[in-house]
């Protein structure tokens, strides 16, 4: 069956039109052997056929549920209750799409309302968009949005060696082009010490790339002091457990919602989450869902604030994103509700303490010691003996166990360190076999 | 379409009035019945310096948000802060206490540039065809 809609007339109106008389005129500008190259492709397989390859090839991947996984540093293990999935494949949800509609789309208007609601909760913001496509993407998104706040008239961003390094490299890609200088992660510089009366904006993580929690009040004050804002990546998580950002002062909040419901998923989707005060609301990406009443009183779910869109504002909107994240953040949203905020806290309460007992057993072999004694949550950094990759290659093989981080990738003065991440999915017996085997290592 | 005999008007549609060494600039009746309800008004900051065809701000309606223009250049004397908690006057008296931003004009004789009444309505009238 032929997929092509175009008729021969269609084809021939539109050769004529561009002034060409046939297909091969106006593909003469592509050298000929390239053309309609000859294709070396094997024979083509029945769908049995198929289903094989694609399983023996699937059967090269380890997952975490054959592995006890320790790597973190920005996509992280967490269980995934069977209500998510459930929810997650009606197909109301699983096909729906842009909910520009409200008479048709109040299921979905309604998922996303309430994902904000839980989203704002949990960062102690007062509005969240509707999502975005990943955090490092919503930490963009905040610069953009703090530049915006300032009418564009501050031109500095500083931003803390310690964010996600990806993280910061999508920032400087997502605003290359506007002029803007990007400070503070070039070295150990003190970041207060950058913030001037052209300072758009601070950006920490919290808890750090390395895990540590970090009181932010003196930042924020440091930020306002110069008119600045503060912008916070945070793993949301750990805000299960940890006092909010905007109970710091933050301005702005943005991190990854992975963890909340969309298991690894070998690396997406994932989902941003983006949250701020309602004085930058207008200035904010995204689209926004609000709660309202129908012609008859009723409530109802609308989409809001649009006129600052892109699909509405056209070159002059606050940002080129006119979507959203919306199946992953119903993930979020569906594993909020399932947990509670008791369920929330208790999920980050056991990565805590499982993470803690890690680190105490690790920092008592030969050759191992912690990074330093700052307080963190459920990631730590640990000096090794050897090289990361090597003590990697010898768990994996050897014990079949995924190890940590290395951070000598993204931190010269860091060779030889590792971050390793424990959560809820890591059962004492599984941390005892990583300290077995680094102890055997070490020897 | 109410108009302002003391005003003089640019084809974006704001209106701007003499007082003193300073103008007065807001948008005409006609442009706040084109946008409907007003919801939010953005204006500048006092102090910024703006040329003649400048955006100076944003006027949001709940069909649209248009961005509006300097009908001349200059410095940002006073903004009209009441319409951040009431937009509505906008739609309700956009000559009077609607007025959106004061300014100390570049150069006074851009004025004489603008439209009188007779040539905006004639304006407006090809504009809507």
């Amino acid at each position: 069956m032929p997929y092509i809609p175009h008729t021969n007339e269609d084809r021939e109106a539109m050769l004529a039109a561009v002034g060409v008389s046939s297909l091969e005129e106006l593909f003469a500008a592509v050298p000929e052997h390239v053309r309609f190259p000859e294709l070396d492709l094997p024979l083509a397989l029945s769908e049995l056929g198929a289903r094989w390859e694609l399983e023996s090839l699937a059967e090269e991947n380890l997952t975490t549920a054959e592995a006890p996984c320790f790597l973190g540093a920005g996509a992280y293990n967490h269980f995934v209750p069977a209500v998510v999935d459930a929810v997650l494949s009606r197909s109301e949800f699983y096909t729906a799409y842009t909910p520009y509609q409200p008479e048709i789309s109040q299921g979905t208007l309604q998922a996303i309302f309430e994902y904000q609601t839980m989203i704002c909760a949990l960062t102690g913001m007062e509005v969240s968009n509707a999502s975005h496509y990943g955090g490092a993407t919503a930490a963009a998104e905040a610069v953009i949005t703090a530049i915006n706040v300032h009418r564009l008239k501050r031109r500095q961003v500083v931003l803390s060696p310690f964010v996600h390094p990806e993280y910061r490299a999508v920032v400087r890609t997502y605003t290359q082009g506007m002029g803007l200088t990007i400070v503070g992660d070039d070295g150990a510089a003190d970041l207060m010490g950058l913030l001037n009366d052209d300072t758009a904006c601070l950006i920490v993580q919290y808890p750090d790339f390395l895990g540590r929690i970090e009181d932010l009040s003196d930042l924020a004050e440091a930020a306002h002091a110069v008119g600045a804002l503060l912008v916070v990546v945070a793993d949301p998580i750990a805000l299960g457990l940890l006092k909010p950002p905007g109970e710091f002062g933050a301005d702005i909040v943005v991190g990854d919602g992975q963890g909340m419901g969309a298991g690894l998923n070998f690396g997406g989707p994932y989902l941003g989450f983006f949250a701020t005060r309602k004085r930058y609301a207008r200035k904010m990406a995204g689209r926004i869902v609000g709660q309202t009443v129908d012609a008859e009183g009723k409530r109802g779910f609308v989409l809001t604030l649009s006129t600052r869109e892109q699909h509405i504002r056209r070159e002059r909107a606050t940002s080129n994103i006119c979507s959203n994240q919306s199946l992953v953040a119903l993930a979020a949203a569906v594993y909020m509700a399932a947990l509670g905020k008791s369920g929330m806290r208790q999920v980050a309460e056991l990565c805590y303490h499982k993470a803690h007992y890690a680190q105490q057993r690790i920092g008592e072999i030969n050759g191992f010691s912690p990074l330093d004694d700052e307080p963190f949550f459920d990631e730590f950094a640990v000096h090794c003996p050897k090289p990361v990759q090597e003590i990697n290659d010898y768990l994996l093989e050897e014990w079949g166990i995924i190890g940590g981080y290395d951070l000598g990738r993204d931190y010269p003065h860091l060779q030889d360190h590792m971050l390793l991440c424990v959560t809820e999915m890591n059962p004492r017996q599984e941390i005892d076999a990583l300290v077995d085997a680094l102890e055997e290592m070490a020897e | 379409m109410k108009l302002d005999p003391q005003a003089r008007y640019a084809e974006s549609h704001e209106w701007a009035r003499q007082d003193g060494d300073e103008i007065v600039c807001g948008i005409s009746d006609h442009a706040q019945e084109s946008l409907s309800d007003i919801v939010y008004v953005e204006l500048p900051e006092v102090g910024d310096v703006l040329g003649k065809g400048d955006a100076f701000g944003v006027v949001e309606s709940v069909k649209a948000a248009s961005d509006i223009y300097m009908p001349m250049g200059g410095e940002i004397t006073a903004v009209n802060e009441e319409l951040e908690d009431t937009p509505e006057l906008v739609n309700q008296d956009p000559y009077g206490q609607a007025w959106l931003i004061r300014f100390a004009p570049s150069d006074p004789a851009e004025f004489d540039g603008l439209m009188g009444v007779e040539a905006y309505e004639a304006f407006v009238a090809e504009e809507e065809g």
